[in-house]
């Protein structure tokens, strides 16, 4: 995508951003931007919910309708949005301690109900706003500043999460895997349902920092490296998978969403003539 | 480990991890948030390096962190968090189920204003949202004071014709991220000082199984509020004899309030917590330049010490209240009560109401010099709530 183009899906007046230099946060925005823009969907059609983090400040930036809410609640407030406004594609952007800790009861709610959304989780294994503490994806072992020994927690897998609470689109890619994260959101925004796109992100200043690998683009190298096809990997050992990131496209299932079967119900209850029996 | 009296120079939220290290509470859960972070994370530091006896567990949200150290208190367990803004008002059910439920929790709160719009800095909105909860409010005005509060509180909620929880506020970076030089106990006195918990009624007493929390209708539900008033009212005879004690062992005194150069003045200022450091500046100031004003800082904002404020107040010009904070559509939370205080006064001074800082707004001398001048003046009108540092 063109940097004029993508400017004007930009409030350039809002910049620099507050992502540190080499953030993949960046990327994941351009991404969206960039699958919006291939689906041809006007600004005006497009709401784009966040809740409070590093990442969740995209909506700051994103030329859309935006709604900046609070830690935790974005998919609640979208489920608002959505609910009034079925129209309009809705989109929830932000981290994996915004959607899966603080607020992860919403996270697996809105999947079970197959609510049409598009969640993108920006995936850095961290709390990187406060600070660094580790977070519900945080592998095990790994350094924190609230794990100066390591994490003795186990982490969530967005993929297994979404999947088994009821998602009926769900993805995973990296920030290094820019045309297959533009591919996965504009599949997600395409479809009909609960879409989650985990997206593995890098935040080097703090997760870099406390497990040694301060340099951005050395963390884009270990995706790169560690990323397997969905496809191979369902020909390797549950071994053989150890601190692999499968990237692919893990459910695509159509089922009809919550407002559909809201619709049925209404015309159910009203009868054949319309009014209620 | 600190042997002896210590001068270390360090941060509000360093100097309230001290506190917490030295009072090596059982259970310690918490949820990050700015600016109360550098308190949990210095305190998890302690956890890590094995100074500290506590269990602590980084939870998922702040309702989870409450949630977690009510039910440790009710096990028995001396158990702390800490938290700011949001934070607070996401744990506001379970706050009024620690005050209800008698357990002397203490809960440092780096004072932040509550969204929205999202702002990070220093105001009194979260603390003054849970002002009606039944936890007891004490304000400092520096790091100093972050420290030892703490240290009191414990005391004063654990004393048995108390027990009820204290949150024990800072200002939000002005004090949580400030260096000050500031005095760190022996920590073998900070313990002799605070005791051993000897909880009455502990989930883990299995001899005497008791339970919490059940259902509370119109049987007993209202006694069990006055009860919760007379806790409150016993803070006023327990809090002077902690505090006594803590002069002590420490050589610093606190009490409700502090009257600095109140002895003839006729124009006095009300705060609460930093913002008291510089109205002392100003009243210096204005003092040299032969104005005869004062200032009442407040140390205990719940219960709320009217007898002392009376007693510093009555006879005053005129009085002038500094608030932090808001009540839309209601007069300011501080001045309505300070206000409220001067009913029975014989003779009534002249009040002004002035609001400052929301969001982290910076007040300066030349402000609070601006307020007492009018107070000086007689200009103050009352109930016409006035704004220092805005643009209108
Ligand atoms: C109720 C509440 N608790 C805590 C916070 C403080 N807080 C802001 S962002 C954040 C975590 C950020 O981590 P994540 O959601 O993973 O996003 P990132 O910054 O890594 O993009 C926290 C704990 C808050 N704003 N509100």
């Amino acid at each position: 995508m063109k940097t004029a183009k993508l400017i004007e899906y930009l409030r350039v007046d809002r910049m620099p951003t507050v992502w540190c230099p080499g953030c993949g946060n960046g990327i994941i925005m351009k991404a969206t931007v960039d699958a919006i823009d291939r689906l041809g969907l006007s600004k005006s059609e497009v709401a784009i919910v966040s809740g409070i983090g590093c990442s969740s400040r995209v909506t700051g930036y994103l030329d859309f309708n935006t709604l900046h809410t609070l830690h935790g609640r974005a998919i609640a407030f979208a489920t608002g949005v959505k609910l009034a406004r079925p129209d309009m594609t809705v989109i929830v952007m932000g981290g994996d301690g915004d959607m899966l800790a603080i607020g992860g009861n919403h996270f697996i709610h809105a999947c079970r109900r197959n609510l049409n959304l598009t969640v993108i989780v920006f995936n850095n294994s961290i709390y990187g706003m406060t600070g660094g503490q580790y977070s519900p994806t945080t592998p095990t072992y790994a350094m924190a500043s609230t794990a100066p020994y390591g994490s003795i927690e186990k982490p969530f897998d967005v993929v297994d999460l979404a999947t088994s609470s009821g998602a009926t689109y769900v993805a995973r890619s990296t920030v290094y895997h820019y045309e297959l994260t533009v591919k996965f959101i504009k599949a997600a925004i395409e479809h009909k349902g609960m879409a989650v796109v985990d997206v593995i992100t890098n935040c080097h200043t703090y997760f870099g920092r406390y497990n040694k690998i301060p340099d951005p683009s050395e963390m884009l190298e270990q995706f790169k490296e560690k990323s397997i096809p969905l496809s191979k990997a369902e020909e390797l050992s549950e071994n053989e998978l150890k601190d692999r990131i499968i990237i692919g496209e893990f459910r695509k299932v159509e089922s009809p969403d919550f407002q559909e079967l809201y619709k049925q119900l209404q015309e159910k209850a009203r009868g054949e003539d319309g009014y209620k029996a | 480990m600190i042997a002896e009296k210590t001068r270390l120079a360090i941060t509000g939220a360093e100097a309230v991890a001290h506190a917490m290290r030295q009072i090596n509470p059982d259970v310690v859960a918490a949820y990050p948030i700015t600016p109360q972070t550098p308190i949990v994370e210095n305190f998890a530091k302690f956890v890590a390096d094995g100074i500290v006896d506590t269990e602590m567990i980084p939870v998922e949200s702040e309702h989870s962190a409450m949630s977690a150290v009510v039910g440790a208190a009710a096990a028995g367990a001396r158990a702390m968090t800490a938290t700011s803004a949001n934070g607070l008002a996401l744990m506001h059910e379970i706050v009024y189920i620690a005050a209800s439920t008698r357990l002397p929790i203490v809960m440092p709160v780096v004072n932040r204003a509550l969204s929205g719009p999202i702002n990070i800095h220093c105001d009194h909105s979260d603390t003054m949202a849970e002002r009606d909860s039944g936890w007891i409010q004490l304000f400092a005005e520096n790091a100093q004071e972050a420290y030892d509060l703490t240290i009191i509180a414990l005391k004063l909620a654990e004393h048995e014709s108390v027990l009820l929880p204290v949150m024990v506020n800072q200002d939000g970076f002005i004090i949580s991220h400030g260096v000050e030089p500031v005095e760190i106990l022996p920590d073998d006195v900070v313990r002799n000082f605070i005791g051993e918990k000897k909880p009455r009624y502990s989930l883990l007493d299995v001899e005497n199984p008791v339970t919490y929390g059940p259902l509370d209708l119109y049987d007993y539900y209202f006694e069990h509020k006055r009860q919760q008033v007379e806790a409150m009212e016993n803070v006023f005879e327990v809090f002077p004899k902690v505090v006594e004690e803590f002069a002590e062992i420490s050589g610093r005194k606190y009490n409700f309030i502090e009257p600095y150069r109140l002895e003839d003045a006729e124009h006095v200022m009300v705060a609460l917590g930093s913002t008291n450091g510089t109205i002392k500046d100003v009243v210096d100031e204005l003092r040299a330049e032969g104005k005869k004003v004062g200032l009442l800082k407040i140390w205990m904002y719940r219960p709320f010490p009217k007898a002392e404020i009376q007693r510093e107040l009555y006879g005053r010009k005129t009085v002038v209240v500094l608030d932090r904070s808001m009540s839309f559509g209601a007069e300011a939370p501080l001045y309505a009560e300070v206000k409220s205080a001067l009913y029975e006064a014989p003779a009534k001074p002249l009040m002004g109401s002035f609001i400052y800082g929301l969001g982290g707004r910076e007040i300066l001398p030349e402000h609070i010099r601006s307020a007492f001048e009018m107070a000086v003046a007689g200009e103050l009108v009352v109930d016409d709530q006035k704004y220092l540092g805005l643009r209108e």
